[in-house]
This record gives C-alpha cells, sequence and structure tokens, in this order.
C-alpha cells in the first residue's frame, strides 16, 4: 500500500456520496460486473486489434506494394484510392458499431451497476 | 515556374490586405467577446478546468473537431497532396482511423474516472505525488512542442498573407498570437476555449466545403478529371509520368529508409491522438461518458468529412493552381489553400480576393482555437497536477488552484511566445510529429495499462511516461529533423546518427515495454482496492465527477 495522501478531493464535494473502497472491491468481484467487463472487452478489444492491423496493412501495401495500389480500376480513380477511401468508410462503420453495441449490451449493466451502489452508500 | 502567376497572387494578396485584416480583426473581436461572455460565468475550478461540464455531445464533437484540425491539418495536408500528391492524403487518413482508440479504449473511462486532467487517470492507483509530476511534464512538454508549431506556422501564414517579412514584423505576430492566447485562457477558461473552438469549426468546415464545391463545380463533379488534371500539372506529370503522383510512394518510397520513417510516421499518427492531453481535457466538459462518447462519434464525422475534403482542396490546388506558383509561394506548400481559393474565385477579380481573405481569416482562427486548446491544457495540468497535488500535497483551495492555473497560463504564454519567436523559420513539421511520438510513446501505453492491467505499478507508470518521453526527445534530438540536412532546424551541423525522422517506430514499443517491465520488476505490488475503484467507476460512472 502506498503511504502518500489520498486522491485529491480538494474543491467541491460531488453531489452523490461515494462507495467504500471495500464495496467497490466487491462490486468488482461480483459476476455482474465480470460480465459487464467481458462484454466491453470481448468487443472492444478484437475490434481494436482488428482495426490497427486494418490501417497496418494499408500502410505497408502503400510502402511495398506499390504497383498494386497503382492498379486502375476506372478513370483514374486506382487501387490505393478506393483502399483510402475504404479506411474512412470502416473507420465510420466501426464508430457505428461499437455505439450500437454500447447503447444496448453495456450501458443497461452499467446503470444496473451504478444504481445498485448508489442506492447502498 | 511562372513568374507572371506568381506575381498575380502576390499583388492580389497585396491589394486586398484591407480585406484580410478586417476579417482577422472581426474574427477576433468576435471571439474576444465570447471569452469575456464565458468569463463572466466561471466561477469555480469545474467551470475553469471543464466548462463546467455542460456542454452537449453535438458541441463537444465540433469543439474536439476545432481542437484538432490544426494549421498542420489545413494548410499542411492541403500543401502536401499538392506537391506530393498522394503521399500528403496519407496524413488524412493516420489522423482520422485515430479517433477509433479514443472512442472504444479512451474517452469514456477516462470521463468516468477524471476530473480534470490527464493525469487525474494516471495517477488514480499511484502514489499522488510521482505521478502527477510526471503525468504534469509529459503533459507540457507535448503541449508546447505543438504550440510551437502552430505559432511559428501562424508567423509563415501571417507574413505571407500580409507581406510582413521582416523579422521584427513576425515576432509581432507570434507575440500577437500569444497575448490573444493568454486572454481567451485566462479570461474564458474552459468555457470561452470551447466555444471558440466550435466556432472555429464551423467556419473552418465551411470554408472548405464551399471550396471543394467550386473545385469539383469546375471539373464538372467528375472526380476522375480533377485527379487526371492534378497529376498532369504535377512536376511528376510534366516530366511524363502523371501516374506516380496518384500512387503512393512520391515522397516516402525513396529508399527502404523512407519507407521505415513512413511507417514509424503511420503508427505515431493513429496512437498519438488518444493520448494528446489537449483532446483528453475536452472529455470532461460533458456531463456524463454516454455524452463523451456521442462527441467522439460527432467529432469523428466532422473530422472525417474534412479530410475527406483535403482530397479536393490537394489535388484542386495542383490541378488549379499548379506546383510552380505553390512553390514560389511557400516552398513546403502551406500556402495552397489560401492560393486555390484565390483561384478558384477568379485570380484578378473581386471573389478571389474575397475567397482568399475569408480563407486567410480560417486558417488564422484555426491557429488561435488549436493554441487555446493547448495552453488550457498545460496550464491545467500545471496547476491541478503540479501544484495542487505535488507542492501542495492536495492542500490548495479551489480558488488557489484556479489562480495558479491563471498565472501558469500567462507563464506558458510568455515562454511560447519566446520559444516562438526563436522557432519562426523551423521547421513545424517535425514540431507536430514529435508531439505525436511523445503522446503515443509516453502517454498512451500509461492510460492504457492504468485503465486495463491490474498488475501495472507507480513504477511501470514511470517507467513508461519518462521512457516514453526521453526515448522520443532523445531520438527526435539525434534526428534529420533537427541536424544534418537543407530542412533540418540546424541545417549547418550534422550530429544526426538516427536515420529516421519520427521515432514512433522505435520510442512507442519502447514506451509499452518498459511499463511493463517496471511493473514486473518492483516489489511494491499494485494497489489492488484502488484498481477496483478504478476499474468500477471507469466503466460504471459511480461517482463520476
Amino acid at each position: 500500500m502506498t503511504t502518500d495522501a489520498p486522491p485529491p478531493e480538494t474543491g467541491q464535494a460531488t453531489g452523490t456520496a461515494q462507495p467504500t473502497t471495500q464495496s467497490f472491491t466487491q462490486v468488482q468481484q461480483s459476476t455482474e460486473f465480470g460480465e459487464l467487463r467481458r462484454t466491453y472487452r470481448s468487443f472492444a478489444f478484437p475490434l481494436t486489434i482488428a482495426f490497427i492491423a486494418w490501417y497496418l496493412l494499408y500502410v505497408l501495401l502503400s510502402n511495398y506494394a506499390g504497383g498494386f495500389m497503382g492498379t486502375k480500376l476506372f478513370g483514374n480513380i486506382n487501387v490505393a484510392l478506393v483502399f483510402g477511401l475504404a479506411q474512412f468508410a470502416t473507420t465510420f462503420l466501426i464508430a457505428w458499431l461499437y455505439s450500437r453495441h454500447a447503447a444496448a449490451k453495456l450501458d443497461p449493466k452499467a446503470e444496473a451497476i451504478k444504481s445498485r451502489m448508489e442506492a447502498d452508500a | 515556374m511562372s513568374p507572371a502567376l506568381h506575381l498575380a497572387a502576390s499583388n492580389a494578396t497585396t491589394e486586398h490586405r484591407p480585406l484580410i485584416i478586417t476579417l482577422f480583426a472581426a474574427f477576433v473581436v468576435a471571439t474576444l467577446f465570447i471569452t469575456v461572455w464565458a468569463g463572466r460565468q466561471t466561477k469555480d475550478a469545474a467551470d475553469f478546468y471543464a466548462g463546467g461540464r455542460q456542454f452537449t455531445g453535438f458541441q463537444n464533437g465540433l469543439a474536439i473537431s476545432g481542437d484538432y484540425m490544426s494549421a498542420a491539418s489545413f494548410l499542411g495536408i492541403a500543401g502536401a497532396i499538392a506537391l506530393y500528391g498522394y503521399d500528403g492524403f496519407l496524413y488524412s487518413i493516420g489522423f482520422l482511423v485515430a479517433w477509433l482508440v479514443a472512442l472504444l479504449l479512451v474517452a469514456e473511462p477516462l470521463r468516468n474516472s477524471g476530473r480534470y486532467t490527464m493525469g487525474d487517470v494516471l495517477a488514480y492507483r499511484m502514489r499522488q505525488r510521482p505521478v502527477r509530476t510526471a503525468a504534469g511534464a509529459s503533459t507540457i512538454v507535448v503541449s508546447i512542442f505543438y504550440l510551437l508549431a502552430q505559432m511559428a506556422g501562424a508567423g509563415v501564414l501571417v507574413s505571407l498573407l500580409l507581406g510582413i517579412t521582416s523579422d521584427g514584423g513576425k515576432i509581432a505576430i507570434v507575440a500577437l498570437v500569444g497575448l490573444l492566447m493568454i486572454v481567451y485562457v485566462t479570461i474564458g477558461g474552459m468555457k470561452g476555449t470551447t466555444w471558440v473552438q466550435m466556432v472555429k469549426a464551423v467556419l473552418l468546415i465551411a470554408g472548405t466545403l464551399l471550396i471543394t464545391f467550386l473545385v469539383l463545380w469546375k471539373f464538372n463533379f467528375n472526380i476522375s478529371e480533377l485527379l487526371g488534371e492534378a497529376a498532369a500539372k504535377s512536376e511528376v506529370g510534366q516530366k511524363g509520368n502523371a501516374d506516380a503522383f496518384l500512387e503512393p510512394g512520391l515522397k516516402y518510397g525513396i529508399d527502404g529508409m523512407t519507407k521505415l520513417d513512413f511507417l514509424s510516421l503511420g503508427i505515431a499518427l493513429v496512437l498519438g491522438t488518444a493520448g494528446l492531453p489537449h483532446i483528453l481535457i475536452r472529455f470532461y466538459t460533458v456531463p456524463t461518458a454516454k455524452a463523451a462518447r456521442k462527441s467522439v462519434n460527432w467529432a469523428i464525422g466532422i473530422i472525417g468529412a474534412f479530410y475527406l475534403m483535403t482530397i479536393a482542396l490537394g489535388f484542386g490546388a495542383a490541378a488549379l493552381v499548379g506546383p510552380a506558383e505553390i512553390k514560389a509561394s511557400n516552398p513546403a506548400g502551406n500556402t495552397a489553400a489560401p492560393l486555390l481559393a484565390l483561384h478558384v474565385g477568379g485570380v484578378d477579380s473581386a471573389g478571389g480576393a474575397i475567397l482568399l481573405a475569408v480563407i486567410s481569416a480560417v486558417a488564422f482562427a484555426t491557429i488561435l482555437a488549436v493554441v487555446a486548446g493547448l495552453t488550457l491544457a498545460s496550464s491545467s495540468s500545471f496547476a491541478h497536477d503540479i501544484y495542487a497535488n505535488v507542492i501542495r500535497r492536495g492542500q490548495a483551495t479551489e480558488k488557489e488552484e484556479v489562480r495558479a492555473a491563471r498565472w501558469a497560463t500567462v507563464l506558458i504564454g510568455i515562454v511560447s511566445i519566446a520559444l516562438g519567436a526563436l522557432a519562426r523559420d523551423l521547421n513545424v513539421a517535425g514540431l507536430v510529429a514529435l508531439a505525436f511520438a511523445v503522446a503515443a510513446s509516453a502517454n498512451l501505453p500509461t492510460i492504457l495499462y492504468s485503465l486495463f492491467w491490474k498488475r501495472f505499478t507507480t513504477q511501470g507508470a514511470l517507467w513508461s511516461i519518462y521512457g516514453g518521453l526521453a526515448s522520443s526527445v532523445f531520438l527526435v534530438l539525434f534526428s534529420p529533423v533537427v541536424s544534418g540536412g537543407p530542412s533540418a532546424m540546424f541545417p549547418s551541423v550534422d550530429f544526426a546518427w538516427f536515420p529516421l525522422s519520427n521515432p514512433g517506430l522505435i520510442s512507442i514499443p519502447l514506451g509499452f515495454v518498459l511499463g511493463w517491465l517496471g511493473s514486473i520488476l518492483t516489489k511494491e505490488g499494485p494497489d489492488a482496492g484502488k484498481y477496483a475503484e478504478l476499474e468500477v467507476k471507469s466503466l460504471t460512472g459511480i461517482g463520476a465527477h
């Protein structure tokens, strides 16, 4: 354990009462919280790895596969431009997917745990 | 190159200088009004640091966009595409994709568990004083490098548009920008800064939309035709290899080392954004994590639309202005967007002059909004992390803390004016890339470990912050950005033994490894109770400020 000052609570007090460390630990180890954590992590972590890999693929192809990226598809539009625009499209798509997941699966679980803790405190 | 055209451009800027100055002045007056109004409503620390946490997701999304789209985005990317074609567009993609890291991993937990600064989250489970000191140091270093780039950019822009070329004139411009940002932040705090950033985002998007529309209109809304014309007019196009302009590699594909450099830059861009303190503190201005999520979604939409339009701006400038005129005006291409405005409006017409003035004023607004955000981030961290929690050990009153933040703003403003005056002729691109690399190497690993790894310790946090910070600054110091080439900061000396301009490829993995090593190589275990608090808070929002 640390011997330093406790986390700063300078300034105005917050509106809600703070639960004790003990009750935080209890909640952290509850199955309900475990499920919230799993629902969040099993969605956000693989998706993060996927979009970083997809982005790195794009960077590496730009670097080392110039011939392929230069292939013209129609008019002056080549693979490189379409690939770049696809990065925009996937970014918008992933943002939408995550927000939908969070609203449907995470927010209700988080809200339930939060209101129970606030009622107990 | 075509001297006649260059002459036309500079004549236009000279003739219409009064109009440009009027628009600059109008923006400054309007934002000062906003600042004074916001200042009247700034009563306590939450108002000063976090704008009272009452902004909506959409408002904050706009402000985030205004905070993020810097002069480097607007002027730099347009210029890079205009001169190097496709390779310039790569920046746009990295800058946008990076927002997913913020959305998926950082924005909501940070909003739920922190209060005013990045240090709040980094120090939550750790020994306060050492980790707050480290977080403050890293915040201030990242923000000052970013700030210098913006101030140097302001000097370049304003001196070109207003024809001020003397050293004294450039220093006066840097001082004016510094003075304005001190006023914005000390009087308006986060509230004033947020409104300035929203106004700027609207102006920037409107200006960019207008130019994009006019460019596409000239090409009958046929993108392929625009690309073809841009490629034909480009330098490689005139040598008979137009296709190369539309393919990757013109700037970074020269040899194995430049390719590695591009990889390094690409990684720093995508991982840096979610570690930039001036972006992170924006998440505290909304009431809940849900609103923080919404604001990042708005920001992704707005920033994405803007970066899509850089295609029209950059290739439009190549096609309609031409590389010779762009280079004659500024060798790095930084004036491509204003020159494009002049050309789409008509070089010798009032329309062209008005558009040029409008776009120049937008660029100026861009710089002011970004420097205000950076100054606020560094003075908040100084006051909240270092003054209140390290020097006063958490015993400072709210009033004392805000007073310290205001004085820190003045101090940081003066330091930036002095450094900005010295740095007025330096290569600004290197400074921005350095800020992203430091953010990705020192801040991001520490944020992610703090939030998600239960065995992370104080020693791990210190190793990752200081290790990432020191290694990225050290490697840049010995890189071609600082010495050993015509475009270096100090071209006359050569101590560049590190071959890459961007240190990210080495320093980012190093930051992650050091955070892990520091945590496993210590007898002082993690504080399990504190981690339970942080984890439960970050996922549920219980007890959020």
